[in-house]
């Protein structure tokens, strides 16, 4: 397991990247934490002739909350937002999934940026940013833009970041309510069986709004609106669990893999959708 | 002089001797990462081998063109079987009597088979040398059913059939079908089936105990080294059996033995999968005879996934039957054995289903009869034995899934079905139905024990409970209580009939005391991570009267250590340990004559205590074995030489016979198939325990293999042979986030053969605990009739054993 040969580049400045970006186009990719990437040079699944490592770029490491906002860098590692206290009390569902991610070494190593920029399904991050509504920011030769977390996957590997982009920030609305994070696996460092990503907002004893997102149910995290517009209004009932599960069932589309079979893995999504809701609920 | 006020106690526990939890002297070097590993091994100017696989698992290769790779910076040599022929090293005799290709000469039997080996200068250099090389390959039709293989035209090895079409008997006579490999039986055909014919209760259940592999921390590897000056080779390697290597290296290289060294430094544990010869042994070997260069290789986690020895892939048909009241009376054990491409089994020689006779179990089985087939399929040939004696995980396996069907269909408990077929503690030494001799058991004994520690009956109290909550809807998990019992049989063995590749089994320690009293004794064995330089030198203390902390332990360099066959099938301290006892008390033989002068006394007037040799009757006359130490070296003693050395090479009278009683409680979440082990308490009986922190590490470590075999660990392989688990992502090694806390509890029936006593340990754990957590899950749906699933119970086939039961309506 050796990549095949490689420059290295180490930038200091966001310019110095997007200019390498621009020389090299698809032969350059960056890298933050490098447990996504790196693994896969390795098997040479991925070659990338050029390859800039982002650790020297100063200011990508930051988590702000103010204003309702929280803003979290790209090289922010699982460890920060663990062990971050403010984003504890503001949004705690980073916490608790960023505890299903792998193991603490990876989580010393792997970035939210990178998690989320890479586009596999298989990372908790992408799905978890459906749900909260998130905002990536994209640097690139003709400056900064923003695309909603919503809107960002396309499909395995595929975004909506441009080769020359550099995915720099995760902008996320302060969350409000009950949360879950809700994650079946084989083993600790695995992909998700099948995992769910739930806000929730309850009033006298009503839901107001839902979030849920699916994740390493399709190709690409599903943010499943129908599944959170089920439970609006309702009292969180059996009927609901189970309007929400149906509409969840609709929008995820699930492959066969060693996991199991895909009858399997819808039934374990709807299991584990209702118990993610439950517990949000729970804490609403 | 300290000695004189230090009380018997003192002088006891000073020796660090047998029944010692002494600390293990190997950690102090591998808790700080100063292990020396053969990829530690860096020698000036070495090379560095890789190999070119096979994307394909049946495929004619029709071109290999290396011209590309050659021109890669760093690469050195391409080797193709084209290159090995004139040496005769494209192939090479396995284990199991059959032979393997080295490189792939003219087609390709398995994924990942070794069809060239580019050296280069560095690994690096290598990779991508692999990448240049172009193969080209004709695709075959892929066999990866040995049921269909029996069947079909498709010939996998056209080399074992004759030109005229006839099938020429193989290693273990004759074959049936080209894919055939061996019929292999034991027992009484015709006596058998008549038991069966005849019987009050009969039933019936096939099981498949999947593949799996050992996937051992440290992969394979080795450094050869040929010294084109004094002509000597010398081979580090991830040897669990140096000696046999060095003979085997010697006799299909034509290199003299005396001019082969053979290495095994600290090794990164084995598990079986170290036990055998592969292609980079011989690859390595013959690069550095070409480039005159030391040459490295080191596979990495998929090679050793992919290609080197498997274990299990064994489909099982059982017939048992009994009485109305539950006592067995036959049992009928047919084996479809799945060896992959070429039979590489590590087996004794007479045994090429291992010791699969055993499976008659830890039960009074008076007739019985066991039949294996052995077929060839495109996978990776091995079949070792993954942390059992040979074969014993699936013999053990076999009958106690046997015993729980049985035990369903008499609508018992099979806790107490367990104990009225047990054999008695009186029977032994006991004959059983297919052969063996078990050496000493109280069985009964330690079940009661086992059951009395778990409050069994308030076990099956809640689970009954459970079920009804569960029906009731109160509940969407069940209750599992795994049982198994096993018998193993570790030691081989007797030589009489047991050798491997004709090397008898017997195993050896050569103990040099020096002049101040300490000692180093070297034996035919190698540690893999058991431990054997703190429990030998143990035996050895109690023995000789030395502390175990004067005592060095080295093992694993042929050109200092005696002769012996390795380590693996738990056999190190049935058959090394014997000899080290043995040679032990040569010493203190030859130190009794020495004593005997010292004190001016009769031979027959000294007796030994402890650490000395005292005058009987006189307990204050004495001389320390520290003190006969000195003498054998500075006195001229009459008709006695100088010195005080000893060799012992040990062939056992027979096989020991560990044995242990295992409980699981488990609880099953039915809607996702999710396991959660509640409790395991497991009681070994390994004879005399040697050291029980490591005995109790030694459980501890088995256990979690077997955790990881029941639960999800596979080499599982797709239509066309693609292995779907190469990588530690999809193959399952539990970490200490998966491993319940265990409960370890012990009895001991020492063995009656053994120099003290001992049996054995380390793959006990193993063999008792896959029936045990599989076991668990059966249980937990036996009141919604379940009754056969096959392992591994990951969590979508827990939930399809769920779904089919009706329990997701």
């Amino acid at each position: 397991m050796i990549p095949a040969a490689f420059d290295y580049y180490r930038p200091t400045k966001m310019d110095d990247v997007i200019a390498l970006l621009k020389e090299h186009g698809d032969d350059a990719r960056v890298m933050a934490g490098g447990h996504s990437l790196i693994p896969m040079m390795k098997l040479r699944m991925a070659e990338i002739p050029h390859l800039i490592d982002l650790q020297a770029i100063d200011g990508l490491n930051e988590i702000s909350i103010k204003d309702g906002q929280i803003t979290i860098g790209a090289m922010v590692t699982q460890h920060d937002l663990i062990n971050h206290a403010g984003l504890e009390a503001a949004a705690p569902i980073l916490r608790e999934a960023a505890l299903q991610i792998a193991d603490p070494q990876v989580r010393y190593m792997g970035t939210v940026g990178g998690n989320v920029a890479n586009g596999d399904p298989g990372n908790d991050m992408p799905g978890l940013m459906q749900c909260l509504d998130a905002t990536f920011a994209l640097v690139g030769p003709g400056g900064e833009r923003s695309v909603a977390a919503r809107d960002f996957y396309e499909a395995a590997y595929m975004t909506a970041r441009e080769d020359e982009e550099v995915l720099t920030s995760v902008s996320i609305p302060v969350p409000q309510g009950g949360y879950a994070y809700e994650k079946q696996k084989r083993k600790i460092g695995d992909y998700a069986t099948a995992a769910a990503a739930v806000q929730i907002v309850k009033e006298d004893g009503k839901c107001t709004a839902a979030s849920i997102a699916m994740t390493n149910l399709s190709d690409t995290p599903i943010y499943s609106a129908d599944a959170g517009a089920a439970l609006v209004g309702t009292a969180v009932d059996a009927a609901a669990l189970t309007a929400a599960k149906a509409a969840m069932l609709g929008d995820i589309d699930p492959t066969e893999d060693n996991r199991g079979p895909v009858a399997f893995k819808k039934h374990v999504a709807g299991v584990i959708l209702a118990r993610a809701i439950e517990r949000a609920w729970s804490r609403a | 002089m300290k000695d004189e006020v230090e009380s018997r106690d003192d002088r006891v526990a000073n020796l660090k001797g047998m029944g010692c939890s002494r600390k293990r002297v190997e950690d102090a070097r591998f808790t700080q990462g100063k292990g020396n590993y053969v990829d530690d091994i860096k020698l000036d100017g070495m090379l560095f081998g890789d190999f070119v696989r096979s994307p394909y698992a049946h495929a004619r290769v029709t071109n290999i063109d290396t011209e590309e790779a050659l021109k890669v910076p760093g690469v050195l040599a391409v080797l193709t079987a084209a290159d090995l022929e004139p040496l005769g090293l494209h192939w090479m005799p396995t284990l199991a009597g059959d032979k393997q290709m080295v490189l792939a000469d003219g087609k390709v039997l398995f994924q990942g088979q070794e069809v060239a080996f580019v050296v280069a200068e560095d690994r690096f250099a290598a990779a991508d040398g692999i990448e240049a090389v172009e193969v080209d390959y004709e695709e075959l039709p892929v066999i990866v059913d040995p049921f269909e293989a029996l069947k079909t035209d498709v010939v996998l090895r056209e080399d074992l059939v004759a030109q005229d079409g006839s099938i020429p008997d193989g290693a273990h006579g004759p074959r049936t079908h080209p894919n055939h490999i061996f019929t292999w039986e034991a027992g009484e055909k015709e006596a058998t089936q008549q038991v069966l014919d005849n019987a009050e209760v009969l039933v019936e259940e096939s099981m498949y105990y999947h593949r799996t592999h050992p996937c051992p921390l440290e992969t394979c590897g080795c450094v050869a080294s040929m010294d084109k000056v004094n002509g000597k080779l010398t081979l580090w390697g991830t040897f669990q059996a140096p000696h046999a290597i060095r003979t085997v290296v010697s006799l299909i290289s034509g290199i003299e033995e005396h001019n082969i060294r053979v290495v095994s430094p600290d090794i990164g544990g084995g598990f079986g999968n170290k036990v055998g010869a592969y292609p980079g042994y011989v690859c390595s070997v013959v690069a550095s005879i070409v480039t005159g260069k030391p040459v490295k290789w080191i596979e990495d986690r998929m090679d050793n996934l992919m290609t080197t020895a498997f274990a299990r892939d064994y489909h099982m048909t059982g017939k048992i039957s009994a009485t109305k009241e539950g006592k067995i009376t036959g049992l009928h054990c047919h084996v479809t054995a799945d060896h992959g491409g070429f039979d590489a089994c590590a087996d004794p020689t007479k045994f090429p289903a291992g010791f699969m006779n055993i499976c008659t179990g830890s039960y009074d089985i008076p007739t019985a009869f066991l039949e294996v087939d052995g077929v060839y399929t495109n996978k990776a040939p091995g079949g070792v034995s993954y942390r059992c004696s040979f074969r014993v995980t699936e013999a053990v396996y076999f009958i106690e899934r046997m015993v729980e069907v049985l035990a369903i269909e008499l609508g018992m408990d099979a806790a107490e079905l367990r104990r009225i077929n047990f054999i008695k503690k009186e029977q032994f030494p006991y004959k059983a139905a297919l052969g063996w001799e078990y050496d000493s058991g109280d069985y009964h004994t330690a079940w009661d024990k086992a059951l009395t520690s778990v409050d069994y009956d308030g076990l099956r109290a809640e689970q009954a409970q459970r079920v009804e909550d569960f029906k009731a809807g109160k509940t969407r998990k069940l209750m599992g209580v795994g049982l198994s019992f096993f018998t193993e049989i570790v030691g081989a063995g007797p030589v009489k009939n047991c050798d491997i590749l004709g090397l008898g089994m017997f195993d050896s320690c050569e103990i040099r005391i020096h002049p101040t009293g300490s000692a180093i004794a070297r034996l035919g064995t190698i540690s893999q991570g058991q431990g054997h330089a703190t429990t030998f030198a143990q035996i050895l203390a109690s023995e000789i009267g030395l502390p175990a902390d004067s005592i060095t332990i080295e093992e694993g360099d042929t050109d200092t250590a005696p002769y012996g066959l390795g380590t693996y099938g738990s056999r190190s301290t049935p058959v090394a340990g014997a000899a080290t006892a043995m040679a032990g008390r040569k010493i203190r033989a030859k130190a009794q004559m020495i004593a005997a002068y010292l004190l001016e006394v009769h031979d027959n007037d000294v007796e030994f205590d402890v650490d000395r040799f005292v005058v009987k009757g006189a307990p204050e006359k004495f001389k320390t074995m520290k003190e006969i130490a000195f003498a054998a070296y500075n006195q001229a003693i009459p008709g006695i030489e100088p010195g005080l050395e000893a060799v012992s090479y040990y062939d056992p009278p027979n096989m020991t016979y560990p044995f242990g009683a295992y409980v699981c409680v488990m609880d099953i979440d039915v809607d996702t198939g999710v396991p959660e082990i509640r409790r395991f308490y497991a009681l070994d009986d390994c004879g005399t325990r040697i050291n029980p922190m490591i005995i109790e590490g030694q459980v501890h470590g088995g256990l979690t293999e077997a955790l990881a075999v029941a639960l999800g660990q596979e080499i599982a392989y797709d239509d066309m042979g693609n292995v779907k688990t190469g990588t530690l992502m999809d193959f399952f090694l539990p970490t200490a986030w998966e491993v319940p806390n265990y409960e370890t509890d012990h009895t001991v029936t020492p063995s009656p053969h053994h120099p003290i006593g001992a049996k054995g340990v380390g793959e006990s754990p193993h063999v008792g605990g896959v029936p045990c957590f599989s076991n668990a899950v059966h249980d937990a749906f036996r009141a919604f009739g379940l009754r056969q699933t096959n392992m591994p119970h990951d969590h979508w086939r827990i939930w399809k054993t769920a779904n089919e039961l009706g329990l997701h309506d």
